[in-house]
């Protein structure tokens, strides 16, 4: 999903383009000297190799299709930072040699499909993993989420823009309902996809695999403790309310949701006081009572909830671990 | 998605727009695009105006219609998109026809097909008058720190050879009766995008004892910049000027 | 005086995987030497420890009377040129120009002089008018041409060449032939392709397991059956040395 220009005004674009230049300099920092003295060739082939994968369709249900965008995927197999730089080159060049998505809604795409998809994917595929017995169906379970999860969320940063500074006078609830319900299901392709290729690295080379480089998986692999087992089904459990949390109002529908919102024009209410293009100030004070903005606040909490729930339970785990 | 052509866009030439340098050509683009994406959709006389802009820069550009009409096809996901807001838009609503519109979702629709039309044909104009390498040169000369043209023109240079390892597998997988139909099938060719990173990851190892053989010590120099003279930036962001120039005008109208 | 020195050297990979194991070898000025060897022997291996990409854990290397050490590995880089198997890990850049350019310019030359040094090395491999290509529209024997002129730019003066052969065409192989027996450049030449060092190089040199196993004229070791057989190495069906002019 490349925006275009003119899709989200100019204050939202502008002001996600220095959102994204802030989580780009964040990650050159991050990854620091470290890069420039070797990783550069390994960034760059990363990045062709999700030029290459982008272009992976599979066939999602009801006849639309979907492509993996690799965020998680490069954020597992790179680390956060490297992933989201590598995932951020693909989509400057796709917006200027290839025309592919806009150049003033560079800020809103590097966003969304790189630095949301590499960090959430990451956050998502280490909280897992650190509570997961250590074996490689497990990395996979965490990598499936994470790439799942990773996808959900760069749509609903979508929704969230579209709220603040979209164009074209859609409902939000409908642009809602056929953003995060396609993309739920293009999540699970991406998740799928995003475990096997882990899956298939990992059997090879795991020294490749950043997201483990700590865990010493072989040795680890031995019988789970109680503890873990316990994390592993409170978070599994969590992960899967949020996701059903998530696709509910839309598996309630139609599974195709374009499809839906296309005939279903009955839901128009409350939307005239809800200007779109309207500042946050708008979205935050109108917005709680309306149904609309509502959904959408429920499923990045959702989201947000999974993902604060995962570290929280990482975190104990850690302390308790090193205790 | 676009295929892996790296010169698809692409249309050699040497005309006025082709000599134009790279980094002038990117400050052009930007503005002519702000300028499109912040004027009101009510104000078509400005769109018009946008669309003149862009027609005389094909026409200087030498690239021709057919060619800059294709590569803009690019845009029709989004024309799909656009074309659903008067059906599902809100308000008032017109018979069009055997149908009925919403008056926002027309405008609407409108809006982003404009936009979104106009300022892909400036980026399609820039792709296919710019080589590869000179945009790469244009984006450091603008700044973009060192480290991100560097991977960019890495992934640039290696995008057809992964590519084409990609293509040769599924090539190899098809040969052997491999069709993909539902979710099921997803599996080999997951495990075959693994298997390409892995090699990718190798190909990044060789590289940089490439590099080091040749005496990379971790700082990436990058060429001398050509100059730019000022009467060049001037007269190539004319353009980007009288379409800012139209935008202000029509937010003060 | 000889032009590379290798004595005694020992190489394991961090795995334990003992691939050098006192190896010794002397090339003097303007030679031209094939080394053969069965997949494994550690010819590779042996290549990435002229330049000090990879470091022994014991012996020595010298260039000239400069031993290889942290202190001089620059140097030593710039005078020793590696050219790869593959031409693609070879060429990384979006330009052959700006390919060729890369190593001079780490290797502090001035602007000016880089580009009469590009201009310089292109021209002698005969494909100067590729500069401004990208390395991934060049046929094979481009691309190979152009690699070896990556090196050629920083004034190498000791060629080691990688499998130079491999994914050529027979045009594309005598072109090589002819490019590199016209380089006055000391040369080694890593390859399988025995009718190849054949017609480059007059001494050649075996390896295998990590050390060198027969050294001499390339036309008295590839005559001796038992020798190439022991080795793993074998002549093309109807190739016979000892009906060719021995050189």
């Amino acid at each position: 999903m490349h925006i275009p220009d003119g899709f989200i005004n100019v204050a939202t674009a502008a002001g996600a383009g220095v959102v994204a230049a802030s989580g780009l300099g964040a990650s050159l920092r991050r990854t620091g000297r470290d890069l420039s003295e070797r990783q550069i060739p390994f960034a760059g082939l990363t990045a062709a190799f999700i030029f290459a994968v982008q272009m992976l369709n599979f066939p999602v249900a009801a006849g639309t299709s979907g492509h993996l965008l690799g965020g998680s995927l490069a954020a597992i197999l790179l680390g956060p930072w490297l992933g989201a730089l590598a995932v951020s080159v693909v989509i400057f060049v796709q917006a200027l040699m290839f025309a592919d998505g806009g150049i003033f809604a560079l800020g809103l795409n590097v966003l969304n499909m790189a630095l949301v998809t590499a960090l959430v994917g990451w956050g998502v595929f280490r909280s897992l993993v650190k509570v997961l017995p250590r074996k490689s169906s497990a990395v996979m379970i965490a990598s499936m989420l994470a790439g799942a999860i990773s996808v959900v969320a760069s749509s609903l940063a979508f929704v969230v823009q579209y709220a603040l500074g979209g164009e074209g006078g859609a409902p939000l609830r409908a642009v809602f309902q056929a953003m995060v319900g396609v993309h739920s299901l293009i999540g699970i392709g991406e998740g799928v996809i995003t475990a096997l290729a882990v899956g298939a690295v990992l059997a090879v080379r795991p020294d490749l695999v950043k997201g483990v480089s700590d865990l010493e998986l072989p040795r680890l692999a031995t019988a789970p403790s109680r503890r873990s087992i316990f994390a592993f089904v409170t978070t599994g459990l969590v992960t899967a309310v949020a996701l059903v949390f998530l696709v509910a109002p839309i598996a309630s529908g139609d599974p195709d949701g374009l499809e839906r919102v296309a005939i279903d024009t009955g839901f128009i209410e409350s939307a005239q006081e809800h200007p779109l293009g309207g500042p946050l100030a708008d979205y935050g004070v109108s917005g709680i009572d309306n149904e609309e903005t509502g959904t959408v606040l429920a499923g990045a909490i959702g989201v947000g909830a999974t993902f604060v729930v995962g570290l929280i339970a990482a975190t104990i785990l850690r302390r308790r671990r090193s205790a | 998605m676009s295929g892996v052509h790296a010169h698809a866009l692409h249309f050699h030439g040497h005309s006025l727009i082709h000599r134009l340098p790279a980094a002038v050509k990117l400050v052009g683009l930007l503005a002519f695009v702000v300028a499109v994406v912040a004027t009101p959709a009510q104000a078509v006389w400005a769109f018009s105006g946008y669309t003149l802009i862009l027609m005389v820069l094909l026409v200087l550009s030498e690239v021709p219609a057919r060619f800059f009409l294709t590569r803009l096809a690019i845009d029709l996901p989004f024309i799909a998109f656009a074309l659903l807001l008067p059906f599902v838009g809100e308000g008032p609503r017109v018979a069009l026809g055997p149908l009925s519109v919403s008056v926002a979702g027309l405008l609407g629709a409108w809006n982003l097909i404009a936009k979104a039309t106009l300022s892909a044909g400036a980026s399609v104009l820039l792709a296919a008058t710019t080589e590869v390498p000179d945009i790469l040169a244009g984006l450091s000369r603008l700044r973009v720190p060192a480290v991100l043209v560097a991977i960019a023109s890495f992934m640039i240079r290696y995008l057809e050879v992964v590519a084409g390892e990609f293509r040769r597998t599924r090539i190899a997988m098809a040969a052997r009766g491999y069709q993909a139909r539902s979710a099921l099938d997803w599996k080999p060719v997951a495990v075959s995008a693994g298997a390409l990173f892995i090699r990718s990851f190798e190909r990044g190892e060789r590289v940089y004892q490439a590099m080091l053989a040749r005496g990379y010590d971790g700082n990436w120099r990058t060429g001398a910049h050509e100059t730019i003279a000022r009467s060049q930036w001037l007269a190539g962001l004319i353009p980007g000027i009288v379409a800012v120039a139209i935008m202000l005008a029509s937010r003060l109208l | 005086m000889t032009q590379l020195s290798v004595s005694d050297l020992s190489f394991s990979y961090p795995d334990g995987t003992e691939v050098l194991k006192g190896l010794s070898l002397a090339i003097d000025p303007g030679e031209r030497v094939g080394l053969l060897g069965p997949n494994g022997a550690g010819k590779t291996t042996l290549v990435l420890h002229l330049n000090g990409i990879l470091r022994a854990s014991s012996g020595a290397i010298s260039l000239g009377g400069t031993t290889l050490s942290d202190q001089t590995v620059r140097e030593i880089r710039r005078r020793v040129g590696l050219v790869f198997q593959d031409p693609d890990d070879q060429l990384f850049m979006p330009t052959v120009f700006a390919d060729v350019a890369f190593g001079p310019a780490n290797f502090g030359f001035e602007p000016g002089e880089v580009e009469q040094r590009v201009k310089g090395a292109l021209e002698s491999v005969g494909e100067w008018h590729l500069a401004d290509r990208a390395p991934h529209h060049l046929s094979g024997g481009e691309r190979r041409k152009v690699a070896i002129a990556t090196v050629l730019a920083s004034d190498s003066e000791l060629l080691v060449l990688d499998e130079p052969t491999s994914n050529l065409d027979p045009a594309g192989r005598r072109e090589l032939v002819a490019l590199l027996s016209s380089l006055p450049t000391t040369q080694l030449v890593v390859t399988h392709d025995l009718p190849f060092v054949f017609e480059l190089c007059p001494r050649s040199i075996i390896m295998d397991g990590g050390r060198v196993v027969a050294d001499g004229r390339t036309g008295e070791l590839l005559s001796d059956r038992q020798l190439l057989a022991a080795h793993r190495l074998e002549l093309p069906f109807g190739f016979d040395p000892t009906n060719i002019a021995s050189r």
